[in-house]
């Protein structure tokens, strides 16, 4: 999957839930919403990414903090 | 089977409670106070003779052949204009009566052609039915007199002719025009013997204002406007009532038929959703069902470089599943999967996702509503409770206030569009939220109260501001909000909204729409009694369609909006079957009746009656599917009815995706786009060759009915279950009776739907339970649908869009579809309606063309940051400055080749609306358009091969 495109539909879905003053309730909107709306390979290229050397780069804090969230599930 | 014609009563039925006792010929009857004695007789059986009167219009008193007597009364009124009163007594029959309905038949037919044994009306003409009925028996006016008789014929519009010759000026299809339709084309001019009807200012009907909806052929008694088919092949013999295949009203239509051939389709009076009336799409442009490009025999190819073989049934079905099962073997479960088409029935497309979550064993299964409604879907779920809309159409006629966001009824949704504008007529106000001046906006005997003309991709910016000014200026219904919402989420909303980034001031230049219009429309919608909101695509194909979905709800809630008619969230959709493919499963990541997958209770329950262990996890989306086909990791695809490589965003890499894969499987009607990457082809069935149901945008489920033979050999439904079997699952349905019945097992909003209430009701929507028997017309009465009954208040902040308009990409495109064609056009443009849109055209504002030099009719390319296309230019101050503006029904337009595949943050709806280009004037077609004509040109060369 591209990876690029992941990176921007995280971003964008944590825009949306960035709304949420409460970082903590937002992330963990953010991550629900992966989990519930993207094909279990799309998890795992998110996650794959997020845990190479790019730590990540190219998202955005709250899209970051949920990926973490979701790499911690494994 | 006969024709079952409805009676005519004459006059509109009368909604008082109030009853009114009278005698009629001697006979006691009580009818509604306000009804005609025209209808109160006819109601008894009694039937008055008439011209002028038919039920669908009000009453004129003009043709004076319903006269009566009443006791006590003076002359002899009309019947039809006559309301009736308590004791009164009516006599519709006697000698003088008699002589007097005589006399104005005679009139009447010295001056009507006596050709009745070859006028196409003959048996179906209500003038040749009074002649009978008063018993004409001669005519004593000189024949060689003044007369019409060789008034000329109009046979400019290709579904009907008008012949005024015929015509006895009864005004039937002029009041048609105005009250049902609304389009106030025709007229009568001239006086006395000069009077006629004349469409426009005497302008054939194809030059005129006429917008082809056929009201004026329904009501016209005479052969005077008449159906070209019926000219051509006669009188029908037989009628089926079925659910058109066009748009998301979901008209009901009896089709009427000469064996197993429609000779014409002519609205229901009895149809939930439109009364009666009908546009142009569904009352005239079936055509294609029959047309010479359907293929109508299996065919296989290796490669889509290979000519194309036709093969039995078996040995496609064979072949397909064996492909499939290949690739799984090769690539993994999870790398096939399925599209479904709002074009389909629920019994379709329930039967797909099942073949794909039980026999492919993985979740990849989507339809069309991911690049239209999903945004209404999640939104309104996440809100209310319930993916869907909380009204029936005929709630607007109580509505006062409408806000129309984002859709055009009067050329997507006509018939809804048309019920919109008789309400308006009455006085109801209209907000118009549009970047577009679209008819609504200003029609005959119809004016917006505001039209905010917002910047494309600014809808959240101003729906935020709308619901500021409630919140900031005391309009909020508190009662509402806290009997029936989450309190807890509603003061969070409001501390949000009422932020001063919010107001209208402070917003102003983001949407471009006036600070003072927003606060005085705003106003206007919190402070109406029945305040209604209706939305279509302009609000959900945003990279914040669901964020504006939420929005509108929100704002619904807040003012106590909900739970009762003339109000509520209304979104328009666009396809027949929209809600009806999304209500049964088809969402990669929902079961039928919107239940996430990873719901334990209800895959269990779908285990236990498949058979099957299912997947826990959400499949692809078509979007998703496109990004793995290229990365090599999607590599099968079974499509039925969806022609995505026309449809979809970014076309180009929705063709290279289908050309990475290894086996797509078309079930269609003709070799569309898709089709043309594919590698077996199924033929598939029209809505006239199958039996089903398709449910419309206000939840009503309404039956298809087969009137002839699928010219393929086979149904659907019945193609899925012979591709499940072959993939080693079994289904053994006998009709889709059986397969709705499953649905309706298993499915708790439908547990009372079945065919037999269908037939019994004629339509039935959903919710259909223990809890609301014969369907539920509006929705959330006492409770919205979530798990607590409350209603979720959700913060809607501003993200603006990442398409942003640049010195190289300066205007922004938006696009849109048109009355006379419909999406992708593979129906409408194999009929006439091509007659009113031959094209797609790009709407440029003056400025923006005179900065380019460009004019009318020139060639422009118009060029986004993912390609470029060519179209023909149409000057129109129409759109605002800055935007251009197109429709997408020719595939050789190439609109996808422009737009992105920027989309919607929660569902991946693209943004359709929102593509930022540049137009200049060129001489020729863009590079895409001319492989794409060698493409398409190499693949119909394949097709004729084989």
């Amino acid at each position: 999957m591209n990876i690029e495109k992941l990176i921007k539909m995280a971003n964008d879905i944590a825009d949306f839930f960035n709304a949420e003053s409460d970082k903590e309730i937002a992330a963990e909107g953010v991550k629900k919403h992966i989990l519930r709306s993207w094909d279990p390979r799309m998890r795992s290229e998110i996650i794959k990414y997020f845990q190479s050397k790019s730590n990540g780069d190219g998202l955005n804090s709250l899209a970051l903090q949920a990926v973490r969230k979701l790499t911690e599930m494994i | 089977m006969a024709m079952n014609k409805d009676k005519d009563y004459g006059t509109p039925a009368s909604e008082s409670a109030q009853t009114v006792k009278l005698e009629i010929d001697g006979f006691d009857v009580t009818v509604p106070a306000g009804t005609s004695v025209m209808r109160a007789a006819a109601s008894i059986g009694i039937d008055i003779p008439k011209l002028c009167a038919t039920d669908s219009i009000d009453p004129f008193g003009s043709c004076r052949l319903c006269v009566v007597q009443i006791e006590g009364g003076r002359g002899m009124p009309a019947s039809c204009t006559t309301p009736v009163a308590e004791g009164m007594k009516v006599v519709t029959q006697n000698d003088r009566l008699a002589q007097v309905r005589r006399g104005v038949m005679e009139l009447y037919i010295s001056d009507h052609p006596l050709d009745c044994l070859t006028c196409s009306a003959n048996g179906d003409c209500e003038l040749q039915d009074m002649a009978g009925a008063v018993g004409l028996r001669e005519v004593r006016y000189n024949p060689m007199g003044e007369n019409h008789l060789k008034a000329e014929k109009d046979a400019s519009n290709p579904y009907f002719t008008f012949d005024p010759s015929k015509c006895i000026v009864c005004s039937r299809c002029v009041r048609a025009c105005e009250e049902t339709q609304g389009t106030f084309a025709l007229t009568i001019d001239g006086r006395g013997f000069d009077s006629k009807v004349s469409p426009g200012q005497n302008e054939p009907f194809m030059s005129s204002e006429c917008v082809s909806c056929g009201a004026c052929v329904q009501a016209c008694p005479t052969a005077t406007l008449m159906e070209t088919s019926v000219i051509d092949q006669g009188t029908p013999e037989h009628a089926v009532i079925t659910t058109c295949a066009y748009c998301g009203v979901g008209c009901s239509f009896r089709a009427e038929m000469k064996g197993d051939k429609v000779v014409r389709m002519v609205p229901d009076k009895n149809g939930g959703a439109n009364h009666g009336h009908s546009c142009v799409k569904g009352r005239f442009a079936f055509g294609y069902a029959t047309h010479k490009d359907r293929i109508t025999k299996p065919m296989i190819r290796k490669s889509i470089k290979d000519h194309w073989q036709e093969v039995s049934w078996e040995e496609a079905i064979t072949y397909a599943a064996s492909e499939l099962k290949r690739i799984q073997a090769k690539y993994g479960k999870d790398s096939i999967g399925g599209i479904t088409s709002s074009r389909c029935t629920n019994e379709e497309t329930y039967l797909v996702q099942k073949l794909i979550r039980a026999g492919f064993g993985n979740n990849n299964v989507d339809t069309c509503a991911r690049v239209c409604h999903s945004p209404t879907g999640y939104g309104l779920k996440q809100t209310f409770g319930e993916s869907s809309g909380t009204q029936n159409f005929d709630s607007v006629m109580k509505a006062d206030v409408m806000i129309v966001i984002g859709a055009n009824p009067t050329d997507g949704h006509p018939v809804f569009g048309s019920l919109m504008k008789k309400r308006l007529r009455q006085g109801a106000k209209l907000i118009v939220v549009d970047p577009r001046e679209i008819d609504l906006v200003r029609t005959p005997h119809v004016a917006a109260d505001y039209h905010l003309k917002l910047r494309p991709s600014t809808n959240v910016a101003l729906v935020n501001a709308i619901a500021h000014v409630v919140v900031t200026e005391g309009f909020v219904d508190e009662a509402f909000v806290s009997a029936r919402c989450d309190v807890q989420s509603f003061n969070k909303w409001r501390t949000f909204i009422a932020d001063p980034r919010h107001a209208p001031e402070a917003v102003e230049t983001t949407t471009g729409v006036p600070a003072a219009d927003v606060r005085a429309a705003a106003r206007l919608y919190a402070s109406a009694k029945n305040g209604a909101i209706y939305y279509g695509l302009g609000v959900t194909e945003h990279s914040q369609g669901s964020t504006t979905v939420i929005g509108i709800a929100n704002l619904a809630m807040a003012t106590g909006n909900l739970g009762r008619e003339g109000v509520g969230v209304n979104p328009l959709r666009g396809q027949n079957n929209v809600q009806g493919s999304c209500d049964m499963g088809s969402f990669p990541h929902e079961y039928p009746g919107y239940r996430h997958v990873t719901d334990r209770t209800t895959r269990e329950l779908f285990e236990s009656n498949w058979g099957v262990k299912l997947q826990q996890e959400p499949g692809l989306r078509i979007p998703n599917m496109f990004d793995a086909a290229a990365d090599g990791t999607f590599m099968g695809l079974y499509v039925e009815g969806e022609d995505i490589a026309q449809s979809d965003p970014d076309i180009q890499h929705v063709h290279h995706a289908l050309k990475s894969m290894e086996c797509v499987i078309v079930q269609d009607l003709f070799l569309n786009e898709t089709a043309k990457f594919a590698h077996v082809f199924l033929p598939g069935s029209s809505f006239l060759e199958k039996s089903g149901t398709f449910t419309n945008a206000e939840r009503r489920i309404s039956p298809v009915r087969k009137v002839m033979a699928p010219l393929g050999g086979y149904e659907d439904w019945e193609i899925t279950q012979m591709l499940a079997n072959a993939m080693g699952y079994p289904m053994n349905y006998q009709h889709p009776s059986e397969i709705m019945d499953e649905i309706a097992r298993l499915t708790p909003t439908f547990t009372g739907v079945s065919y037999q209430k269908i037939d019994e009701i004629g339509s039935v929507q959903w919710p259909c339970n223990e809890e609301a028997a014969d369907g539920t017309p509006t929705m959330h009465v006492n409770e919205f649908m979530r798990d607590n009954g409350k209603g979720l208040f959700m913060l809607t902040e501003f993200v603006a869009t990442q398409e942003k308009v640049t010195k190289m990409f300066p205007l922004i495109l938006t696009t849109g579809r048109i009355l006379s064609q419909y999406n992708v056009g593979a129906q409408t443009r194999r009929t006439d309606n091509n007659k009113w849109h031959a094209e797609d055209l790009l709407e440029i504002h003056p400025h923006d063309a005179e900065e380019r030099g460009i004019k009318t009719h020139d060639w422009v390319g118009i060029k986004s940051r993912v390609g470029e296309t060519v179209l023909r230019a149409l000057v129109s101050e129409r759109v605002q400055p800055g935007v251009v503006y197109t429709t997408f029904h020719f595939p050789e337009s190439g609109a996808n080749v422009i737009t992105t595949d920027n989309s919607d943050w929660a569902t991946n709806c693209p943004e359709y609306k929102v593509t930022a280009v540049q137009v200049s004037k060129v001489s020729q077609t863009s590079e895409w358009q001319r492989n794409y004509h060698d493409f398409s040109e190499q693949q119909l060369e394949l097709l004729a091969k084989g």
